[in-house]
């Protein structure tokens, strides 16, 4: 297989954004803090830049405030480069584009970037996906079979919920997908997709010239459910360890499953690391009455009270006599002396005051929002 | 010629180290890692950052490979500049010869054109080895009012440990009017925080004086200091207030590191304001397990422990396994320390092993008798099979 050292990545970052309405309020899905120290994005972008992908679009749709700071000029995913590197793409990129309605849409709003764009591959993917993955076996692979797209999926058991928020395929023994169901609210053995494509730049080009003279928006209706006869669409059996992000409940477990050894080990790779934005906090202090079990803590925390079974983002305070257990605490919130949380969420730059206590469920995990003083 | 710039910071960062014996056989002193996630020259250079100095240069000789790497182009300080940032200023062969740095007044003077460059009306001279937060914005500030030839910072000492230091006399307008370079009979306990500026045309002319004289050691203290106020320039005492330590000795760098897990010490390292930048590791936050125990400690990403942890800074990348015990420790970057181990008292190298059941230092009876007691110290990439045993002062540097 020859090497391809040409290829353009495509991150959605606003797709899925009704799934964890209350997170996304603020920001994009992209920008949804994640595992102590990251952003939904990271993900995607450092899968992309250790498969050796050097131009990355972003397409932006709304609330992108936050996504625009993380980013920065993406020097720290290496992205900071005169040939290729990160580009951000908002909506209103020219005078016919705007607010997009789907991804066939977005992406007509950005056909001058794809056009002038020198790359012979196009590698597309959402930030629903908590995943450390290389993409070249991905690119391979459509090589090899001559597909015309490539769709990543997973073969599992999956739920009604799940699949009702999802794009299931029904593929034949060759891997070609012959036949999509959008939100279909399926259980069982299923392939669902993991929204993220391999296609030619150029054939994209083409598909997105049809699509702008038919006002088509969708692409999964569209392109992978409309022309599934016409085209050699093949799915890509992914079952590596991931994290699908569809609720807040798959949310809040998706961090606790950083809690497992092995998760982490699968997901934190030394040769291909999750790269995010660097903070320059100082080591976290454990102060001397702290206890600490079973729990995740980045840099810049000052710990003096109790912690267990719980993920702890980076500047967070929590002090004497507190006590959070199977929550998520992020960046820069405060917990008083004495507070006692549970099965919680809490926002960016909340306050947890003396003596509060806060208890959710396992299924139905509180939601404190950022900057909440509670 | 580029931009004028107010003041250029040179920044000794050459010397051995060799007071720290296995922890500098390979690395500068000023490389040596530090504080759970820095190295000792990130204080200097985030000082320089803080207070407005964006052009460092910074002077290498010693073993500059890993420090060389961990400055690369000044990013992590924000000392990536269109005009300035950071340079690092190896000796270099010139037309008629060349020369190792033979002193530190030697080392800026082979290095007087790239001062040059950016003309500059004061020059600060720091070193890399030294744990503090100064703005040195306000010095600066001092030594213009003071209408000063050169400044030097003091920072007073206890009686007794004034002869290890550069010790000054002032009058009462802080006019310094003695130097002295460790003095037997300390006459005052105003002592030299080795950090000096200096205005550049005067320095310029006594470096280069210095220089012709074939019997001078080339040295600040020495020698440069001496001459000016021999010929009556005008030097000037800057009282620092706050945290600082020389970090020479195995004693101090592990002091040094202690005090920072000391709410009693003042030195604030989460000071939003004041940032101690670095060049951050790129892992995943820490992991404390079902049976750690954790306190008093600093600790720092990419790290795993289930073992106890008591007083003691861990680096990034550090492996504490289940049963394992490090108290009033520093275990430096990707350290693992297998089950059933106990160190106390210890300092351990980068990416050192130590076996099952090993004993590395040991916890004194009685704190206060210096002579009693000592720091183990385990050197860089060392493996210790299990049961290996460190006692207290000692310094391994190979496999055991």
């Amino acid at each position: 297989m020859p090497y391809i050292n040409n290829i353009l990545g495509l991150i959605f970052s606003n797709m899925h954004d009704k799934t964890i309405e209350d997170l996304t309020k603020v920001r994009t899905m992209g920008s949804v803090m994640f595992g102590g120290r990251y952003r939904l994005i990271d993900f995607a972008l450092s899968n992309m830049v250790n498969s050796g992908i050097s131009e990355v679009g972003v397409i932006t749709k709304s609330n992108f405030q936050s996504l625009i700071d993380h980013l920065g000029s993406g020097r720290e995913w290496d992205l900071a480069r005169k040939k290729g590197g990160l580009h951000i793409l908002p909506p209103y990129g020219n005078t016919a584009s705007g607010i997009y309605k789907g991804r066939l849409d977005a992406l007509c709003g950005i056909f001058s970037f794809i056009k002038y764009s020198t790359a012979e591959y196009v590698v597309m993917s959402d930030c629903d996906i908590v995943t450390n993955m290389n993409f070249r076996p991905v690119i391979e692979a459509h090589i090899a079979k001559g597909a015309d797209i490539t769709v990543v999926t997973n073969k599992a058991v999956y739920t009604e919920a799940q699949t009702g928020a999802g794009t299931v395929l029904s593929v034949d023994d060759d891997s070609r997908v012959y036949d999509t169901l959008i939100n279909p609210n399926l259980s069982g053995l299923c392939n669902i997709s993991l929204n993220m494509y391999v296609v030619k730049r150029t054939f994209l080009l083409e598909l997105l010239q049809q699509a702008k003279a038919k006002n088509h928006y969708s692409f999964e209706q569209d392109i992978i459910q409309a022309k599934a006869k016409e085209l050699k669409i093949y799915a890509y059996n992914y079952d590596n360890y991931f994290s699908r992000i569809d609720s807040l409940y798959s949310y809040f477990n998706a961090n606790m499953n950083l809690l497992n050894n092995s998760n982490r080990a699968k997901l934190f790779l030394s040769d291909s690391p999750i790269y995010t934005k660097v903070r320059d906090n100082a080591p976290c202090k454990y102060g001397i009455d702290s206890s600490v079990k079973n729990s995740l803590v980045a840099d810049g925390c000052i710990i003096e009270g109790n912690v267990e079974n719980s993920i702890v983002f980076r500047g967070v305070k929590i002090a004497k006599g507190a006590v959070v257990k199977n929550s998520i605490i992020m960046q820069d919130t405060v917990i008083g002396e004495k507070a006692e949380i549970r099965f919680t969420i809490t926002d960016k730059n909340v306050t947890i005051r003396e003596n509060k206590t806060l208890t959710g469920e396992l299924s139905y995990p509180i939601l404190v929002n950022k900057g909440a003083n509670v | 010629m580029f931009n004028k710039k107010e003041c250029v910071a040179m920044l000794l960062a050459g010397g051995q180290g060799s007071r720290l014996y296995a922890l500098t056989e390979k690395i500068a002193k000023p490389a040596v890692p530090f504080g759970g996630k820095y190295r000792i020259i990130d204080f200097a250079l985030s000082n320089c950052v803080n207070s407005g100095i964006d052009t460092v240069g910074v002077l290498t000789q010693y073993q500059p490979l890993v420090l060389n790497d961990y400055i690369g182009n000044g990013q992590p300080w924000d000392l990536d500049r269109v005009h300035g940032g950071v340079s690092t200023l190896p000796p270099y062969q010139t037309s008629s010869g060349a020369q190792w740095y033979a002193g530190t007044a030697n080392a800026i003077y082979q290095n007087l054109s790239f001062i040059e460059r950016y003309n500059p009306e004061y020059v600060i001279i720091l070193s890399g080895d030294h744990i503090y937060k100064m703005d040195y914005s306000k010095m600066i500030n001092f030594h213009k009012e003071k209408n000063a030839d050169c400044t030097i910072a003091v920072i007073d000492v206890p009686q007794e440990e004034a002869s290890r230091f550069g010790i000054m006399s002032v009058d009462s307008d802080n006019l310094i009017i003695d130097f002295e370079e460790k003095p037997k009979q300390p006459k005052s306990t105003l002592a030299s925080m080795g950090v000096y500026i200096f205005n550049f045309r005067i320095l310029k002319d006594y470096l280069i004086e210095n220089e012709n004289d074939k019997e001078a050691s080339k040295d600040f203290g020495k020698n440069i200091i001496p001459s000016m106020l021999e010929n009556n320039e005008k030097l000037f005492a800057y009282n620092f207030e706050g945290y600082w330590k020389d970090v020479g000795t195995i004693d101090s760098l592990w002091e040094a590191n202690m005090d920072l897990l000391n709410p009693n010490v003042p030195i604030d390292i989460y000071d939003p304001a004041w940032k101690i930048f670095s060049r951050n590791p790129v892992a995943p936050p820490h992991f404390v397990g079902e049976n750690a125990y954790v306190q008093n400690s600093m600790v720092t990403e990419g790290t795993y422990i289930d073992g106890t942890v008591d007083f003691s800074m861990i680096f990034e990348g550090v492996t504490i396994e289940k049963g394992a015990v490090v108290r009033d420790s520093i275990l430096m970057p990707g350290v693992r320390v297998r089950s059933g181990a106990v160190i106390e008292y210890a300092i351990i190298g980068e990416n050192s092993d130590i076996g099952e059941n090993s004993v590395i230092g040991e916890r004194p009876e009685n704190c206060a008798d210096r002579d009693e007691w000592g720091v183990a110290v385990v050197g860089y990439d060392i493996k210790l099979s299990p049961a290996s045993k460190v006692l207290p002062k000692e310094i391994i540097s190979k496999n055991i």
